[in-house]
């Protein structure tokens, strides 16, 4: 194969980039193409292939439909109080401010959300909602289309998106990000996977919308493009990364196949039960019972099966009962879980409960940014934005959804998000706001990772090394962590980064070639995983979603800060919670009980 | 052991496709024909394919299964088994890049045509634009469609005119937007695909109902299409109230 450089390449020009064509990168293409700027998507699959298109309970926002009286300062309580209270208060302020607004644009673009009586957007309740900071009881926050809410979200977007007439780079793979002698990101390189050509997409704003990194656990609901391939670039170019330790386990994954159970059916009443039929969430939350936040429901479970009260011949799950809602509210508000349960349980939820398990759903941690999508690096205990990289969405850490993420504010954070970054680079760019060209050595260090797969002519299978991977993670880094298993676990992660250096690509063609893909992601996947793995190691407490039976309390002394992962020292360091919201008084932290 | 025939095509290295046969021994659990093709892959790096979220929702996969259209992810291998052999082929009807993944391009090409997204001139509201439970339970059964593209490429119709007969996938998203209350274009709509090839090359035949990996009703959606337009034609171009067509 020839090797690539920076003379036998394509260079293609534009004004933004937007890497990734799920929920968050569609609306800040949207944001952009509007704006007039030459914009372009690069997504490794069409885009209403990706992983926002699997989200289905619903985007909490406080529209006041459900009750007149919601108000975003709730939802901002809510959120923070949710993420155990290192979520950046700033960021969940204008979220939860700005998300009305977001959410009306969405309807307004055609979303087909469910309706009440009256004609307004039919909202849910959801797990670790309330009214009245906390002291009015359950709210019903969470706008809805039946179960399909991230189908919709995401086809509607994709739908804008041709009207107002986007650059789509579809079934690209974007391989790394090309940095200048500035150390400003000017593009990336990428590839078309249909005919193997590579290019050096130039750009003056590249954001990553790359979504989560699920598939680096063995069980997850993610995607099998959930690769995390946005944050690997980053932590390859020697960006850091925030809260890697902060996985979200949702706790109704189907039992076996690992598919989404939306919180929206215990949302809609359904329970969940141990193997004795008991409701076991009264034990253990006995005001929100199964709507407490997500890591504690997740919990529980685990602890119920441990302890032996599991269901099945290997009281190995526990069950979500939906039979006692009826036919007709399991056909109109949950038919796609009806589907799925039956695809994939072999059970009819009408009749039968459906057997869950806590299962991979969601990063929390992700590229640090600001409300603008402005990705931030320390130097010498200071931080700066680096000139030209951005990133929204999942791949992000705003930081909105803090040690745990409450359900329906991941569709919110990316549409209110993924808005504001196109608008900021909108009026950046129209202000003068640029980066500096990359040189060729800048173009062609780019490009030694995919001339590296493309030369090999030995080395380890990909298949097997992702296997590999996904069990060390599933099985040291999971619901539950401790010292002991960690260390090993990020010892053998040293030994996998070693054989993913040492990838054999076995097919070299330049068609369609999904073995490279492969290869490249696995590559991205290990990077995630490193970095959860050290940053859980590190984290000596128990917060949100990082539970550690070493470390079982909280830790505010030491603790109540975000995490970053430097790649270049393998290290972590400490970076402040924002406790300033703009308008507001700030939550301080609480014993977090539901 | 089972026996499983690919379809085989590198445009760089084949003159011609072929049919590639796997001796196989799949796992005693129930797997779909996805996790056959991913655990063929770990044997055979070179097999091409397209996939997901593997639930049935993004509509990567569609490919022919034992002859007939459908996802990949969401079909039992035991519900397709014939004498312990199948046989996978890319979806019919549009140009093989290679095994089992096709260009997709006059099936993107024809949705982008209807104007897949909503047009309403009155200004924005402040809030949301009000539709009744009753007037959005019209969008049921149209919106859900994931374009996989399984009915379109089932479809004799689209075979002989790919670049003229809108097809069953896009038609229902022209539905789905003529039958959207929040919609002021529908006289546009309707004019658009009132030539004798957008919607009259629908003939029927039903294909796109029996393979619609979704439960969905391409041709009752082609029927209401079709109906408004007699209607329209009938009352002199007259706009038929938003009713459903009738």
């Amino acid at each position: 194969m020839k090797v690539l450089n920076s003379k036998n390449i394509k260079k293609i020009d534009f004004d933004a980039l937007i890497i990734g064509g799920g929920g968050s990168g569609l609306r800040a293409s949207l944001e952009l193409a509007k704006s007039g700027l030459n914009t372009a998507v690069v997504s490794k699959v069409f885009p209403t292939r990706s992983h926002t298109v699997s989200a289905q309970g619903g985007i909490t926002c406080a529209i006041q439909s459900a009750d007149p009286n919601d108000d975003w300062k709730w939802h901002m309580f809510d959120t923070v109080k949710g993420s155990d209270y290192i979520g950046d208060q700033d960021a969940i302020e204008y979220m939860c401010a700005e998300g009305p607004k977001a959410v009306f644009e969405l309807e307004h673009m055609g979303l087909p959300f469910s309706r009440t009586e009256s004609g307004r957007i039919y909202q849910r309740p959801f797990g670790g909602q309330s009214k009245d900071f906390g002291k009015g009881g359950q709210a019903a926050r969470t706008c809805a289309a039946a179960d399909r809410t991230g189908h919709a979200l995401l086809h509607t977007l994709y739908q804008n998106n041709v009207k107002e007439g986007t650059n789509f780079f579809n079934e690209w793979f974007a391989v790394d990000l090309v940095t200048n002698q500035n150390g400003e990101i000017t593009g990336v390189i990428a590839f078309s996977v249909e005919t193997g050509e590579v290019s050096y997409l130039r750009s003056e704003a590249t954001v990553l919308a790359t979504g989560g990194a699920g598939r680096i656990y063995a069980s997850t609901t993610n995607a099998l493009i959930n690769t995390g391939d946005g944050l690997g670039m980053s932590l390859r170019a020697g960006f850091p990364a925030q809260d890697m330790e902060m996985w979200q386990f949702h706790p109704t994954g189907i039992h076996g196949a690992g598919s989404l159970v939306t919180e929206g059916c215990r949302g809609e009443g359904g329970y969940l039960v141990n193997g004795d039929g008991e409701r076991f969430m009264e034990r253990y939350a006995p005001n929100a019972k199964d709507l407490a936040g997500r890591d504690v429901v997740a919990r529980s479970m685990v602890l119920e099966i441990i302890e032996g009260r599991g269901c099945g011949p290997n009281k190995d799950h526990v069950h979500l009962k939906l039979d006692h809602l009826g036919e007709d509210v399991l056909n109109s508000k949950l038919p796609g879980i009806c589907e799925l349960s039956k695809t994939f349980a072999g059970v009819d939820p009408v009749y039968k409960p459906i057997p869950v398990v806590p299962t991979c759903h969601y990063m929390m941690g992700g590229a640090p940014t600001n409300i603008h999508g402005q990705v931030f690096q320390q130097t010498n205990g200071t931080e700066a934005p680096i000139q030209g990289l951005f990133s929204v969405g999942e791949a992000a850490c705003v930081s909105v959804h803090g040690a745990n993420r409450l359900g329906g504010n991941s569709l919110l954070d990316l549409v209110v998000f993924g808005r504001a970054a196109g608008k900021h680079i909108n009026e950046d760019l129209k202000s003068g706001g640029g980066v500096a060209y990359a040189n060729e050595d800048d173009i062609d260090k780019s490009l030694e990772r995919l001339n590296c797969l493309n030369e090999s002519s030995e080395g380890y299978e990909v298949g097997e090394v992702k296997r590999e991977l996904q069990d060390v993670m599933q099985k040291y880094f999971g619901v539950f962590r401790r010292g002991e298993f960690m260390e090993k676990g990020t010892k053998m992660l040293v030994d996998i980064r070693e054989k993913t250096n040492n990838l054999y690509l076995k097919d070299k063609s330049e068609s369609f070639n999904t073995n490279r893909v492969e290869a490249l992601e696995l590559q991205n996947l290990l990077e995630v995983a490193e970095a959860t793995a050290i940053s859980a190691l590190e984290r000596t407490e128990s917060r949100g979603a990082h539970a550690r039976d070493d470390y079982p309390e909280r830790d505010d002394k030491n603790w109540l800060c975000h995490s970053l992962y430097d790649p270049s020292q393998k290290k972590l360091k400490k970076r402040d919670v924002n406790f300033k919201p703009q308008t507001m008084e700030p939550f301080p932290p609480k014993v977090r009980a539901y | 052991m089972i026996e499983v025939s690919i379809y085989r095509y590198n445009p760089e290295t084949d003159k011609f496709p072929y049919m590639q046969k796997f001796k196989f021994t799949p796992p005693e659990r129930e797997i779909m024909v996805l996790e056959l093709l991913t655990l063929l892959k770990e044997e055979d790096p070179t097999l091409s394919f397209r996939r997901s979220c593997r639930e049935g929702v993004c509509g990567s996969d569609g490919m022919s299964i034992n002859g007939k259209n459908s996802l990949a992810c969401i079909t039992p291998l035991s519900d397709v088994l014939q004498k312990n052999k199948i046989d996978l082929r890319p979806l019919p009807g549009l140009p093989v890049i290679r095994d089992l993944v096709v260009d997709m391009t006059e099936f993107y090409n024809q949705y982008e045509k209807i104007k897949p997204f909503l047009q309403n001139d009155q200004p924005h509201p402040e809030k949301e634009r009000l539709q009744s439970p009753e007037e959005r339970s019209k969008l049921d059964g149209l919106y859900e469609c994931i374009l996989c593209a399984c009915c379109s490429t089932s479809c004799p119709s689209f075979w002989w005119n790919p670049d003229k007969f809108v097809g069953p996938a896009a038609l229902l998203q022209a539905y789905r937007f003529i039958a959207d209350t929040r919609d002021t274009r529908t006289e546009e709509r309707l004019e658009s695909i009132s030539d004798p090839f957008s919607v009259y090359r629908c003939h029927g035949i039903m294909n796109c109902v029996n393979v619609c990996p979704k439960g969905l009703n391409p041709n009752k959606a082609i029927g209401e299409i079709k109906k408004t337009l007699l209607l329209r034609k009938e009352s002199g171009n007259e706009l038929i109230a938003k009713s459903g067509g009738t």
